[in-house]
């Protein structure tokens, strides 16, 4: 890749990704949202997080894998228990991640 | 209280999904290295593009030497979940001078979203100081993302291997924390178990366009659940639940 090439895609990828952020909210003192689509709003974290994050979960290695083997499922397993249990962000990513890396690696040992 | 005082807050409420980041802006930078780009490339990707699950899919695409329009195309896809974002607070920045509305558009990304959005909600931040809540929550992340990038690439050329580590599972994790507090009703569940299964059906989908579909239907079935189940339907004592 050229300096050239390399420029160009970071000008690219910055245009499409502040584009997106920005165009609302250039507009923001002009834009009147309908009221479902304030309604529908509210589950956008929860669907685009969960759609990003279950196929790594679940198919780390491009099929899908439920077994005990899988340190991508125990571990976000044990984050999800513990986020719905303690609703505390910081211990959730900590147990998760220590349960992984105990999967990926205390295991295989 | 201060500017000070309120870019603080915004930043306290966002530590724990920084420490979730820091591992994955050490990934970043290390496969960056690992795929034999200049150290300029990743450094400069993470400061003006600023968007960590996109800087990672670009990456895999140049690793396969896709053509620029796929690049920047799959980039676009990718992010299209923050104009979501931008639709819902459009309401409390409407009020602010253009160049502030800039620097908040720039650093929209799900973390500063997950820690602003609910202290809005409860009163924690307004009109009046908001966006300085959701300046120091950005910069704070801002900040993280860059050291840690230029970190990837310095240890990611003394330690090769450290791309295999499993560090964007740090990523799942934080991610998680943040949907957790949601499910507390029934239209939540169902938006996560759609959202979810779809993901997998939709998985072979080119250019993620997978996950853009099922946002959307898990975004609809939510809403659906919602709509049709009366004792949910009082949307914003979710989000004060959320924040508490």
């Amino acid at each position: 890749m050229t300096l050239w090439q390399g420029s160009l895609i970071i000008l690219g990828m910055f245009a499409v990704t502040f584009g997106v952020r920005f165009v609302l909210f250039a507009r923001a003192d002009k834009v009147v949202m309908p009221a479902f689509i304030e309604k529908a709003l509210k589950f956008v974290p929860v669907a685009v997080l969960t759609a990003i994050i279950t196929p790594m979960i679940l198919m780390p290695n491009k099929h899908v894998d439920f077994s005990s083997s899988n340190p991508w499922l125990l571990g976000a397993l044990a984050a999800f228990v513990v986020g719905i249990w303690r609703q505390q962000q910081l211990l959730t990513i900590l147990v998760g991640v220590l349960v992984f890396f105990a999967a990926k690696y205390g295991f295989s040992l | 209280m201060n500017t000070m005082q309120h870019m603080r807050r915004g930043a306290v409420a966002s530590i724990p999904m920084i420490i979730g980041g820091i591992p994955f802006g050490l990934l970043f930078g290390s496969l960056a290295s690992s795929y034999g780009l200049s150290p300029w490339f990743a450094v400069a990707m993470s400061a003006f593009v600023f968007a960590g699950s996109a800087q990672f899919v670009a990456l895999g695409l140049i690793a396969l030497h896709a053509p620029f329009w796929v690049i920047v195309s799959t980039t676009f896809i990718v992010n299209l979940r923050h104009l979501l974002y931008a639709a819902d607070l459009v309401r409390f920045v409407k009020h602010l001078p253009m160049p502030m509305r800039i620097i908040m558009g720039f650093g929209l990304i799900d973390e500063t979203y997950a820690a602003v959005r609910p202290m809005y909600e409860v009163g924690a931040a307004d009109e009046k100081n908001g966006h300085k809540v959701y300046l120091g929550s950005f910069l704070s992340f801002y900040v993280m993302w860059n050291v840690t990038t230029i970190l990837g690439v310095l240890s990611g050329e003394l330690i090769p291997s450290m791309s295999e580590w499993g560090l964007e599972f740090a990523m799942v994790a934080t991610f998680i924390g943040i949907i957790t507090p949601y499910l507390k009703y029934k239209a939540f569940w169902l938006c996560l178990l759609s959202a979810g299964a779809s993901s997998i059906i939709l998985s072979g989908l080119p250019n993620n366009l997978g996950l853009l579909v099922s946002a959307v239907i898990g975004v609809v079935m939510g809403y659906v659940v919602d709509s049709t189940n009366k004792t949910i339907s009082d949307s914003d004592e979710n989000m004060q639940e959320v924040s508490k």
